[in-house]
C-alpha cells in the first residue's frame, strides 16, 4: 500500500473514531429532554459522559489535523465551499463545551435548565453540522478546476447534506441510549433500553441509506459485502436489545457504523471531493496528498502516538466502567482500578 | 472592506481571544500541579485547599481555551485556503503533531483528574494532572514550531514541479529545532507563568486584607492558603519575569537577523544608525505611518546592545530596508487578480503599521514590569507574616491581574502584525533564490465571500463576547467565595468526594474540586 492510500485510511479511521466515540456524547445530550425528566436522570447522563467528551472531541480535531497535514488539497477545498455549515457547527461545539462547565455552577434550577437545553442544543447542531459536511463531500460539491465552490453559501447544501446530517443524529441518538443501557442502572437503563429497541431498526434507516447510495455510485463488490454487513449488524443489535444484552447491542450497533463508514470511504477512494459539475474536477488523494517525505515522518508520528493514545484512552474508559446508579453510596464503595 | 480585511480582522480576533486562555490554563497547570504534588508530599491540608481552589479556577478557564481552540484549528483551512495549500507540506503535520501528541494527553487526563479524587490511587491521580499539564506544554511547543516556522521558514525547498510552486518538506528536525521556535517557546512558556502568578499574587492579596478587615484568625489553614498563594504566586512573578526578559532578548536578536524590518518599525527608527539608540516614548504623526513623522526619546546604544550585544554596531533603519525589500521582493504585488485579487499590480508596504508594532512592543514589556513591581510589592508587604490593609495596594494589585494578558496579547499583535506584508516571511539565511515567501494578500480563500466572513466573524464575536461576560462573572463569583462552604465553616479537610457523589446534589458540592454532573 502506498503511503497516500495508508493516510487515506487513517483519515477514514480517525473521522470513524470521532463518530463512534463522540457518537455516544452527543445522543446522550439529545436524549437529556426525553430521558433526563427529573433532575436525578438527568444528572446521572451527564454523569455518565463527563469525564469522556472532550477526550472524545479530541477525535474530531485530530481527524481535521490529519485532512490538514496529509491533504492540504482536500482541507483547503472541503472548508471553504462549505464555509457556513462549518461554522455553525463550530458555534454548536464551542456552547456546547462551556455548557458542560458551566451548569452546575449556580443553585439556581433555571440556570442549570438553561444550560441543559444549551447542551443538547450545541450537539444537535454539532452532529448535524459534520453529518451534513460528511454527506456533501462523500456525494460531490459543486467545486470548478481550480477546487472553489462555485454558486452561493449554500451551493453545497443539497439532499446529501440532509442525508448525511439525519443519518448522524440517527446514529448518535440510539448509539446514546445503548450507552445509557450498559453504563447505567435502574430505571433509567430500563428507559434507555426500550427507547434503542423501538428506534434502532429505524434510526439505522439513513446512514443503511447514504451508504448505499455512495455504493451504488462509485462502490465495488467490496463495498457491497461491507454494506451487508453493515445492514446485518442492524438485525443483530435489534434481536441483541431483546435479549438484554447491552453489551453485544452496543457492539452491533458500533459495527454497523463502522461498516457503513467502511463503504463509503472504501467506495469514495481515492476521491475525496467529487465535483457535481464535472468529474474531472474531483480532487482525488494525488491531487490533495502532501510529499512522501512529510507522510513518512507522518507516519512515524502515528505508529508510535497512536497505539500510547489508544492505551491511555481505554485505559481510562477501563477507570470510570463501573455502572453509575442514582442510589447514594452504591457506587461509592467500589472504587476502580 | 474586502474579504482579506475582514478575514484578518477575524484571525485577530479569535486567536487573541484564545490567547487570554491559553496562558492561564498553561501557567495556572503548572502552579496547580506543584500544590497538588505539595500536598501528596506533606498532607498539609493547605496545600489540599489551594488545589482544589486554584484547580478550579483553572478548570473553569480551560474549557473556553478548549472551546475557542477548536475554532483555531478549522480556520486555516475556512478562511486562509490558499495558505493551506502553500505552506500544508510543513504546516498541517504540526497541527496534526500537536492533537496527536498534545490534545489527547490533555483531554484524556484532566478528565480522568477532575473525576478521579478519591477512585483512583493518590499518586496515580497526581501523574493524570502533571500529565495534562504536560500535554499544554507539548501543544504550545508544536503550534510554536508552526507559527515560527512562518516567520523563519527552514526546512524546505521550493519545489517548482506542477501548476503551482510550493514549499517542500525536506528536514522535519530543523522545523522543530528551529532558533525561533525555541526561543518563541520558551518566552511563552515563561509569560504564561507571569499570568498565573498575578492571579495568585492579586486575589491572595485581596483575601488576606478581606480576612484580616473582617477580624478572622491569621493562624487558621485558610490564612495560610491565602498567604501561601501570594508568596508562590511573587516569587514566581519575579522570575518568570527575569527569564521573560531574558529570552525577550534572545528573541530580540534572532529577530534582527532574521525579520530586520519588524524591529526597526518596532523602534521607529527610520535612518541607519551606528550606534542606535533605543526609543522609549514617540509622538507626532505616528499614526501616519510616515517614520520621518515621528520624533522620539531614545537611549543611546542600547538598540545596537539589544541587535548585537555591543553598544555601536549599526542598525538598518526602515528607510534603507524598504528599498532593499522592494527591490528583492519586487516593488508591486504581481498583476495576477486570480491570486492577489485587488492587490494585484499594487505597490507592496513593506513596512507594517508602525503605531501598532511600536506600542504593542512597549506595551508588552512595560506591563510585564509593572506586573513585576506588584510582585515585588506583595512579597515585601507580606513580609514575616505581615498582611497589607492598604487599598490602593492591594485594589491595585487585584488590577494589575490583567497586566500580563495585556503583555501577552500585545507580544503576539507585535510579533503576527509585525509580520505583515508577509505571512510567510522570507528567510535570509538562504540565499534570495531559494528563498520562499507568501504574501498575505495572496493567502484568503479565494471562492469565500464578503458575505459570509462577515456573518462568521460578527457571530463568532457576539458569542465570545457572550462567553466572557459568563465567565468573567463566574470566576469572580467563585473568587469572592473563596474558599469555605457555603454556610461560611471552613472547607472541611482530607479527601474530597468524587464528583460523581450521587448524594450530593448539583451545587451543594460547590467547593469541591470537581465538577458534579
Ligand atoms: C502557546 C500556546 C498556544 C498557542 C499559540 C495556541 N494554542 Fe491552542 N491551545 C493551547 C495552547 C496554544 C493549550 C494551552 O494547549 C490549550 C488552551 C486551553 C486548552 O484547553 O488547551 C489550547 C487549546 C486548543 C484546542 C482545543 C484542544 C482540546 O480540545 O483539548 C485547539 C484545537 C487549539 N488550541 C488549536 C490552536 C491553533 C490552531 C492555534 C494557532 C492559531 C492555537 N491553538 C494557538
Ligand atoms: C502559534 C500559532 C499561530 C499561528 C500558526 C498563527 C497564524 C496566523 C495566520 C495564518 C494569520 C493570518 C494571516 C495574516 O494576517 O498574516 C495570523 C494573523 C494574526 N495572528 Fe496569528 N498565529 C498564531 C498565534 C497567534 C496568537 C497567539 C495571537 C494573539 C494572541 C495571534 C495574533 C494574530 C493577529 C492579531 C493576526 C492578524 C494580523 C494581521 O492580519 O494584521 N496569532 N496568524
Ligand atoms: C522584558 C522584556 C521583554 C522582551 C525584551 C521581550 C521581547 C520579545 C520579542 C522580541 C518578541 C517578538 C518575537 C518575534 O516576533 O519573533 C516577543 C514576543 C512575545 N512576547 Fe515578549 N518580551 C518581553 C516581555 C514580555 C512579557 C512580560 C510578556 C508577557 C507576560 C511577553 C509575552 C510575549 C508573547 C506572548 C510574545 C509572542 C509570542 C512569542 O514570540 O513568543 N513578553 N517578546
Amino acid at each position: 500500500m502506498d503511503l497516500q492510500t495508508l493516510w487515506f485510511a487513517a483519515v477514514a479511521v480517525l473521522w470513524t473514531g470521532f463518530l463512534l466515540l463522540e457518537g455516544f456524547d452527543f445522543g446522550v445530550a439529545a436524549l437529556l429532554p426525553v430521558l433526563g425528566r427529573r433532575p436525578a436522570d438527568r444528572h446521572l447522563m451527564l454523569r455518565s459522559i463527563g469525564p469522556l467528551w472532550d477526550g472524545n472531541e479530541v477525535w474530531l480535531i485530530t481527524a481535521a489535523g490529519a485532512v490538514f497535514a496529509a491533504f492540504p488539497g482536500w482541507y483547503a477545498t472541503w472548508l471553504p465551499a462549505l464555509y457556513l455549515p462549518f461554522v455553525i457547527m463550530l458555534l454548536g461545539l464551542i456552547v456546547r463545551a462551556v455548557a458542560f462547565e458551566w451548569r452546575h455552577s449556580s443553585h439556581d434550577p433555571r440556570w442549570d435548565a438553561t444550560w441543559t437545553h444549551v447542551i443538547t442544543g450545541g450537539s444537535l447542531v454539532a452532529a448535524l453540522g459534520v453529518g451534513a459536511a460528511l454527506g456533501a463531500t462523500t456525494l460531490g460539491l459543486p467545486i470548478d478546476g481550480d477546487g472553489i465552490r462555485v454558486g452561493g453559501s449554500f451551493a453545497g447544501v443539497g439532499w446529501s447534506a440532509v442525508l448525511g446530517a439525519v443519518a448522524v443524529v440517527a446514529f448518535a441518538v440510539v448509539h446514546g441510549a445503548l450507552f445509557l443501557a450498559l453504563k447505567t442502572d435502574g430505571d433509567l437503563r430500563l428507559r434507555a433500553r426500550a427507547l434503542a429497541l423501538r428506534w434502532s431498526p429505524v434510526a439505522a434507516l439513513p446512514l443503511l441509506a447514504w451508504a448505499g447510495v455512495v455504493h451504488l455510485r462509485y462502490g465495488t463488490p467490496v463495498t457491497a459485502v461491507l454494506w451487508l454487513v453493515a445492514a446485518l449488524a442492524v438485525v443483530v443489535t435489534w434481536t441483541r436489545i431483546r435479549l438484554d444484552r447491552e453489551g453485544q447491542a452496543f457492539a452491533g450497533w458500533a459495527v454497523m457504523l463502522l461498516a457503513s463508514s467502511a463503504t463509503i470511504f472504501g467506495a469514495a477512494y481515492p476521491v475525496v471531493v467529487p465535483s457535481t459539475i464535472d468529474g474531472a474536477f474531483d480532487v482525488t488523494i494525488a491531487d490533495a496528498s502532501v510529499s512522501d517525505y512529510t507522510l513518512t515522518v507522518m507516519t512515524w508520528v502515528a505508529a508510535v502516538g497512536l497505539p500510547v493514545v489508544l492505551g491511555y484512552q481505554a485505559w481510562t474508559y477501563w477507570v470510570f466502567r463501573k455502572r453509575l446508579t442514582a442510589e447514594p453510596q452504591h457506587e461509592q464503595a467500589e472504587v476502580a482500578v | 472592506m474586502d474579504v482579506l480585511d475582514i478575514a484578518r480582522w477575524q484571525f485577530g480576533i479569535t486567536t487573541v481571544y484564545h490567547f487570554l486562555m491559553v496562558p492561564l490554563t498553561i501557567g495556572l497547570g503548572i502552579l496547580v500541579a506543584v500544590m497538588h504534588t505539595m500536598w501528596v508530599r506533606t498532607d498539609k491540608p493547605e496545600w489540599l485547599r489551594m488545589t482544589r481552589f486554584w484547580g478550579r479556577i483553572y478548570l473553569i478557564n480551560f474549557v473556553l481555551g478548549v472551546a475557542t481552540g477548536l475554532v483555531q484549528e478549522f480556520q486555516f483551512g475556512l478562511a486562509w485556503s490558499e495558505y493551506s495549500r502553500f505552506v500544508g507540506d510543513v504546516f498541517g503535520s504540526l497541527l496534526a503533531m500537536e492533537a496527536l501528541l498534545a490534545f489527547f494527553l490533555e483531554s484524556t487526563f484532566l478528565g480522568l483528574w477532575i473525576f478521579g479524587w478519591g477512585r483512583i490511587p493518590k499518586k496515580v491521580h497526581l501523574a493524570a494532572l502533571w500529565a495534562a499539564v504536560i500535554g499544554s506544554i507539548v501543544s504550545a511547543y508544536f503550534i510554536i514550531a508552526a507559527n515560527s516556522w512562518m516567520q523563519h521558514p527552514v526546512g524546505v525547498t521550493m519545489d517548482s514541479s506542477g501548476d503551482t510552486a510550493k514549499p517542500r518538506l525536506t528536514d522535519i528536525a530543523a522545523v522543530l529545532t528551529n532558533n525561533t521556535a525555541l526561543a518563541a517557546f520558551s518566552h511563552a512558556i515563561v509569560a504564561a507563568l507571569m499570568v498565573a502568578g498575578a492571579l495568585l499574587v492579586g486575589i491572595g492579596l485581596w483575601q488576606l486584607r478581606r480576612r484580616k478587615l473582617a477580624g478572622q484568625p491569621a493562624t487558621d489553614v485558610d490564612h495560610q492558603v491565602w498567604r501561601r498563594s501570594v508568596r508562590l504566586g511573587g516569587w514566581v512573578s519575579l522570575a518568570a519575569f527575569l527569564a521573560v526578559a531574558l529570552t525577550g532578548d534572545w528573541q530580540g536578536k534572532l529577530m534582527y537577523q532574521q525579520q530586520p524590518l519588524k524591529m526597526s518599525s518596532a523602534e521607529a527608527l527610520c535612518e541607519t544608525e551606528a550606534p542606535a539608540s533605543f526609543s522609549i516614548f514617540a509622538w507626532n504623526k505616528l499614526g501616519s505611518n510616515e517614520c520621518d513623522d515621528v520624533h522620539s526619546i531614545t537611549v543611546p546604544g542600547l538598540l545596537s546592545f539589544l541587535a548585537h550585544s555591543d553598544f555601536s554596531t549599526a542598525v538598518p533603519g526602515v528607510n534603507e530596508l524598504q528599498d532593499h525589500y522592494s527591490e528583492v521582493y519586487g516593488a508591486t504585488y504581481p498583476d495576477d487578480p486570480a491570486r492577489f485579487g485587488n492587490k494585484a499590480g499594487e505597490p507592496v508596504d513593506y513596512q507594517p503599521v508602525l503605531a501598532v508594532t511600536y506600542w504593542s512592543f512597549r506595551l508588552m514589556i512595560g506591563m510585564g514590569a509593572v506586573s513585576a513591581g506588584v510582585a515585588a510589592y506583595a512579597l515585601w508587604a507580606t513580609r514575616r507574616g505581615r498582611v497589607p490593609v492598604s487599598r490602593i495596594g492591594v485594589y491595585g494589585s487585584l488590577l494589575a491581574v490583567g497586566a500580563p494578558f495585556v503583555a501577552n496579547a500585545t507580544g503576539w499583535i507585535f510579533t503576527e502584525m509585525g509580520r505583515q506584508p508577509f505571512v510567510v516571511v522570507p528567510n535570509p539565511d538562504v540565499p534570495v533564490a531559494e528563498q520562499i515567501w507568501f504574501f498575505t494578500a495572496q493567502a484568503v480563500s479565494p471562492g469565500v465571500s464578503a458575505g459570509e466572513v462577515w456573518t462568521s466573524l460578527i457571530a463568532l464575536t457576539a458569542v465570545y463576547g457572550a462567553l466572557a461576560v459568563v465567565e468573567v462573572g463566574l470566576i469572580a463569583r467563585f473568587v469572592r467565595r473563596g474558599i469555605t462552604t457555603g454556610d461560611g465553616t471552613p472547607t472541611p479537610t482530607g479527601t474530597p468526594d468524587g464528583p460523581d457523589r450521587a448524594d450530593s446534589p448539583d451545587g451543594a458540592a460547590d467547593d469541591v474540586l470537581s465538577f458534579a454532573y
